[in-house]
């Protein structure tokens, strides 16, 4: 079986995720500190090459879905300097995202 | 060295942690100094070809992004497309985005925008030139999205009271561009003069842009 070319997005505006804290090594674009945070997609980006699979020389792709998501600062560090309801704003690959664990 | 040197301390605990030659080039600057001259031996490129990439790599700066910044003060709907698709708001002032997409985030008297790549040093290159060392250091890429607002107060920016902070981490495949908030008694300025009133910095989110003195 091939592999298809286009990974679907799973996600909408509005939907509640949670990034995933998959092990992997090389090239990822998911820090640390949003991994097992729980957040809001804003945007749909489109769809892109995986820079884990660009990284290594892998340009036939599939391409990916790339969503914006916000955080709320709050959720990120515990004793956030701010009252301000400050949000973070960053882009993250379809297959780093799930629905939050209940 | 002398004898009299004192040696209450090992000088071999680590390789030396900056490797410079007599004419003070990096490391890597050797190392890129050397493969240039071997590919240009070999005939696989001419210098000429070398400096032309370089010409095109550091030909863009700011002027660009504020002259996108001052036409979307002075024309609402042009402000509005280029809220939607950056890129295509640039390409039409004849400025190619050459990053995949430019996203335009915009400050208000409610919302501050601030941007960092803390993985990197991802940045609107082709709109905004190279970015600031500080943009690049490790430290601004690590405290920016814990302690937002201590970095703007470094910077001499202190938010009012009430006003969000809204932090982008350019991670991946887009890039942001801050349209700042046009300050106050700019009313009667042409574009070009508007442009002139907007710094880097303002358009990265670690200023606003300051009232014109005269006006």
């Amino acid at each position: 079986m091939t592999k298809p070319d286009r990974i679907p997005a799973r996600f909408q505006i509005g939907d509640r995720v949670q990034v995933l804290d998959l092990k992997l090594d090389g090239h990822i674009r998911t820090p640390s500190y949003i991994r097992g945070k729980t957040g809001t997609v804003i945007q749909f980006c489109g769809f892109f090459l995986n820079p884990e699979d660009l990284s290594v020389g892998k340009t036939a792709g599939p391409v990916y879905p790339l969503y914006r998501v916000s955080f709320a600062m709050n959720d990120l560090w515990s004793g956030y300097e701010r009252p301000e309801d400050d949000e973070l704003c960053i882009e993250v690959y379809d297959h780093w995202l799930d629905a939050p664990e209940a | 060295m002398t004898d009299k040197h004192q040696h209450d301390h090992k000088h071999d605990d680590h390789a030396p942690l900056v490797v410079e030659d007599d004419a003070g080039n990096l490391e890597a600057q050797q190392i890129t100094a050397a493969l240039q001259a071997l590919l240009v031996r070999r005939g696989l490129i001419s210098a000429g070809e070398i400096n032309l990439e370089v010409q095109k790599i550091e030909s863009p700066g700011t002027h660009l992004g504020a002259k996108i910044i001052a036409r979307a003060w002075a024309d609402d709907s042009y402000r509005q497309r280029l809220l939607v698709n950056g890129k295509d708001g640039a390409s039409e002032l004849g400025i190619m985005v050459g990053e995949a997409q430019l996203e335009v985030v915009e400050n208000t008297p409610e919302i501050h925008n601030l941007v960092v790549c803390t993985l990197c040093s991802c940045y609107p290159r082709s709109i905004l030139g190279q970015p600031p060392s500080w943009y690049i250091s490790k430290a601004y890429r690590a405290r920016a999205v814990r302690e937002p607002a201590a970095i703007l107060e470094e910077f001499g920016l202190i938010l009012p009271e009430g006003k969000k902070i809204r932090l982008h981490d350019s991670n991946a495949d887009l890039r942001y561009l801050v349209l700042p908030e046009r300050p106050a008694g700019t009313e009667t300025l042409s574009e070009e003069q508007l442009a002139s009133l907007v710094t880097r910095d303002s358009m990265i989110g670690v200023a606003v842009v300051a009232q014109p003195q005269s006006a």
